[in-house]
C-alpha cells in the first residue's frame, strides 16, 4: 500500500507493541515462515493462485449489502453490511486459513495445526486441509466444544482430529497454547495455521495481509456504490482479524473513522469481560506484546463473552498500536446488547449474524441514530448465526 | 566468575557434572518448597532452579502445568518464590536460579525485579519464552543488579543464533534436548548428543546444561558421556512431589534418594 504506514517494522512491531516473545524451539520456524512470507507475497503466482482459490473456492468477493430496514429503523446513517457471512464456511475466516494453508504447502509443511474458539476457524482449517490434502489437528478448549458442538462435528467430517483442550479456563486462550506446544513437538513438518491477528511476528503482519481482502473489497465496492468513501467503518475485535482486515485498507484515509468492538461480557465493572484493550493493560501472552487481561501479578485472567469467538484476553498487536496512536477507537458491547442486535438484524433484515459481529452491531445500532442521513457507515459481519443457535435460545429463556 | 559458574568449575574439577533440580515454588506451599529443596540438595544437587507458577506455560508439559497450577492455587507470586530463594540462601551455599515466564517479570518491572532478586542472593535467572533478540532491557537491569541470564539453545537453533545465545548466556546456557515442551520421558531424544557437539565445538563459551525430557539416572549418564557439563532435571521430581501431596515425610525421603542416584550418574 502506498504512503506512510507501514508496519511492523523489521523487529515485528507496530511501535511498542507486537514482537516475538516464544519459547527457543519455535524462533527459527518463525523466522523461516517470515522469509518464506516475504518471497511469495510477492509472487505473481502465488498470488494469482490464492486469487483464484478466494473467487472461485471461497465465493470471494463477498457481497456489500446496503441495510435499508435497518437504516430505515434507526433513522440515521446508511448502514453497509460486508458480508463476510457469505464467506465459503460461513465466516471471514477462510481468508487467512486458504493464504496459509498455500503458504505451508509452498514450504513443504505436510500437517496443520489451529486452535480454535467458536469452531469458525477451526472449520476453515479443517476444510483447507481437506482441499489441499494436509492432516490437521484442532485444538479446542472443552467449554468451547460444548457451546459449538456443530462445529466440532463439521471439523470431524472434514477430517481433521479435535482435540480437546482442558487446561486453564478451557478456551481459546488455552487451545492456543496447546497448538504452540504441538508446533514445538512437531516443528519440521507442521506449520501452525493461527487464526487470529495474534501471537508471536509475522503471524500478525500475515494474518492481517490475508484479510485485509475484506477492506480492499470494501474500499472498491461503496466507492462504486456511493462515490466516496465511508464515514465509519466498524468491526467486532477479540483477536482482531477481521478488523485489522477490515481497517488496513483505510488506515490512511483519516476521514475514515474506524471503530472495533470488543465483548464487554456482563460489564467492565464486573471484570467478566473480554475486552483487553478497554479494560487490560500491556503485557505479554502468546508470543506478543500487547494488552492482555492480566492480575496486578502478571497472571493471565479468565475472560468472560457470550460469544467463544470473543472470548480470548489478549488481542492484536497493531490494535494496540492503533488505539494508542488515536486512528482505531475501541468500544465495548456487553451480552445482553449483543444478543438484541442478532435478533434486530435477524427481524429486519431476514440476516442472522454471529454473536461476535453482533457486538458491533449493537454499537452501530446505538451510534447510528447520532449521525446524519447522508452519512455512511459500514459494518463487517464477520459470520453467520447458524454456530450459535443453542446459545442464543438458552439465553433468551425459550422465548421462541 | 559467577557462583554458578563457580560450582560447574568446582563439579567438572572433582569428576562430575553439576547436577540442576528444579521445583516449582508453592507446590504444594511455599514451606513445603523450602524442604524439599533442602532434600535435593541434601541428595546431591548442585544448583536449585525454582520455577514461579504462571498461567499459560507453553513451554511446559503437563507435569509442570498442573504444579503451577497447585501454586497458584495456593496463592504464590513472584515475590514469594525471590523470598524462598533468600531463606534457601541463608542457609544453604547452593546457587539459586529462578525459571520464570516474562509476563510476571514484566508486570513487576525489569529493574525491581532485578533489584529484589540480587538483593536476595538469586544467582541466576531463566526465562522460557525471552528470546535473546527481545532481551537487550532485561539484560541491563540483569547486570546491574550482578545476576546471571541463562538462555535457551535447541535443536533448531541456527548456528548464527547459537553464537549470539552463547554470548549473552552467563553461569550456563540451557540445551534443550528435545523438539517439545518439558516432561518426563522413557527415552532420551537423539537431538541431545547432536546439539551438545554443536556447542561444545565453540571457543567461546559457558557451561552446558542440558534439560527437558531428563528423567532419570541413564538419561543422566548418556548426557554425561555426550559431554554435558551439567543436567536439569525437572519434571521428574515434580512427579515426585505430585504423588506424595498428602505425604510430605515420603515426598521428601524418595526426593532424596532420587537425587541421590541421579548424583551418582553424573560421574565424567
Amino acid at each position: 500500500m502506498a504512503g506512510g504506514y507501514h508496519l511492523p517494522d523489521g523487529r515485528g512491531r507496530f511501535g511498542a507493541y507486537g514482537g516475538r516473545y516464544v519459547p527457543e524451539t519455535l524462533m527459527e520456524p518463525l523466522i523461516e515462515l517470515e522469509e518464506a512470507y516475504k518471497k511469495l507475497r510477492d509472487d505473481k503466482s502465488f498470488r494469482e493462485e490464492l486469487d483464484i482459490l478466494l473467487r472461485d473456492y471461497a465465493g470471494r468477493p463477498t457481497p456489500l449489502y446496503y441495510a435499508e430496514r435497518l437504516t430505515k429503523e434507526l433513522g440515521g446513517a446508511r448502514i453497509y453490511l460486508k458480508r463476510e457471512d457469505l464467506a465459503f464456511t460461513g465466516a471471514h475466516k477462510i481468508n487467512n486459513a486458504l493464504g496459509q494453508a498455500l503458504l505451508a504447502k509452498k514450504m513443504g509443511k505436510t500437517r496443520l495445526v489451529a486452535e480454535t474458539g467458536a469452531g469458525q476457524h477451526g472449520v476453515a482449517t479443517a476444510t483447507v486441509a481437506a482441499r489441499m490434502g494436509f492432516r490437521c489437528t484442532i485444538y479446542m478448549g472443552a467449554e468451547d466444544m460444548a457451546r459449538q458442538a456443530v462445529n466440532v462435528y463439521r471439523m470431524r467430517l472434514l477430517g481433521a482430529e479435535v482435540r480437546r483442550v482442558d487446561s486453564g479456563s478451557k478456551t481459546l486462550k488455552d487451545a492456543i497454547n496447546e497448538a504452540l506446544r504441538d508446533w514445538a513437538t512437531n516443528v519440521r513438518d507442521t506449520h501452525y495455521l493461527l487464526g487470529s491477528a495474534v501471537g508471536p511476528h509475522p503471524y500478525p503482519m500475515i494474518v492481517r495481509d490475508f484479510q485485509s481482502v475484506i477492506g480492499r473489497e470494501i474500499r472498491a465496492q461503496i466507492l462504486e456504490r456511493e462515490g466516496r468513501l465511508p464515514d465509519l467503518v466498524v468491526a467486532c475485535v477479540g483477536g482482531g482479524s477481521n478488523a485489522i482486515g477490515t481497517f488496513y485498507p483505510f488506515i490512511e484515509d483519516k476521514g475514515v473513522k474506524l471503530v472495533g468492538v470488543e465483548a464487554g461480557g456482563e460489564g467492565l465493572e464486573t471484570g467478566r469481560h473480554a475486552a483487553s484493550l478497554a479494560g487490560g493493560s500491556p503485557g505479554i501472552l502468546h508470543g506478543m506484546y500487547s494488552y492482555v487481561m492480566q492480575d496486578e501479578h502478571g497472571q493471565i485472567r479468565t475472560t468472560h463473552s457470550i460469544s467463544a469467538g470473543l472470548d480470548y484476553p489478549g488481542v492484536g498487536p497493531e490494535h494496540a498500536f492503533l488505539k494508542e496512536s488515536g486512528r482505531a477507537e475501541y468500544v465495548a458491547v456487553g451480552d445482553r446488547e449483543a444478543l438484541e442486535a442478532f435478533l434486530t438484524l435477524t427481524r429486519l433484515e431476514g440476516i442472522m449474524p454471529a454473536l461476535e459481529p453482533a457486538h458491533a452491531l449493537a454499537y452501530v445500532m446505538k451510534i447510528a441514530p447520532t449521525m446524519r442521513s447522508d452519512d455512511i457507515i459500514v459494518l463487517t459481519l464477520s459470520g453467520r448465526g447458524e454456530k450459535d443457535l443453542d446459545i442464543v435460545s438458552r439465553s433468551l429463556g425459550g422465548l421462541f | 566468575m559467577s557462583n554458578i559458574s563457580k560450582t560447574f568449575r568446582d563439579s567438572l574439577s572433582s569428576g562430575r557434572a553439576a547436577l540442576i533440580g528444579y521445583l516449582t515454588a508453592g507446590d504444594p506451599s511455599l514451606e513445603q518448597t523450602l524442604i524439599y529443596a533442602e532434600a535435593l540438595v541434601e541428595g546431591g544437587v548442585d544448583i536449585l532452579e525454582l520455577g514461579v507458577p504462571f498461567s499459560d506455560p507453553v513451554a511446559d508439559g503437563v507435569t509442570i502445568q498442573a504444579s503451577a497450577q497447585r501454586a497458584l492455587a495456593a496463592g504464590t507470586k513472584l515475590l514469594d518464590v525471590i523470598r524462598l530463594s533468600s531463606t534457601i540462601k541463608k542457609s544453604l551455599e547452593t546457587p539459586v536460579v529462578i525459571l520464570s515466564y516474562l509476563n510476571p517479570i514484566y508486570r513487576m518491572g525489569f529493574r525491581k525485579f532485578f533489584e529484589e532478586a540480587g538483593s536476595s542472593g538469586v544467582d541466576g535467572v531463566v526465562v522460557p519464552d525471552l528470546p535473546v533478540e527481545e532481551s537487550t532491557d532485561f539484560r541491563e537491569e540483569a547486570r546491574r543488579a550482578g545476576v546471571d541470564t541463562i538462555f535457551l539453545a535447541s535443536p533448531t537453533t541456527s548456528d548464527s543464533r547459537l553464537d549470539q545465545i552463547l554470548r549473552a548466556s552467563e553461569g550456563f546456557v540451557y540445551l534443550v534436548s528435545l523438539l517439545g515442551v518439558t516432561g518426563v520421558r522413557r527415552e532420551l531424544s537423539l537431538e541431545a548428543s547432536r546439539i551438545l557437539e554443536r556447542v561444545k565445538a565453540r571457543k567461546e563459551r559457558p557451561y552446558v546444561a542440558v534439560g527437558f525430557g531428563v528423567s532419570s539416572p541413564d538419561h543422566v549418564a548418556a548426557l554425561v558421556k555426550s559431554g554435558a557439563e551439567g543436567v536439569i532435571v525437572g519434571s521428574a521430581l515434580v512427579k515426585i512431589v505430585e504423588e506424595n501431596l498428602n505425604n510430605p515425610s515420603k515426598c521428601l525421603e524418595q526426593l532424596r534418594r532420587f537425587a541421590t542416584s541421579l548424583k551418582e550418574a553424573t560421574t565424567l
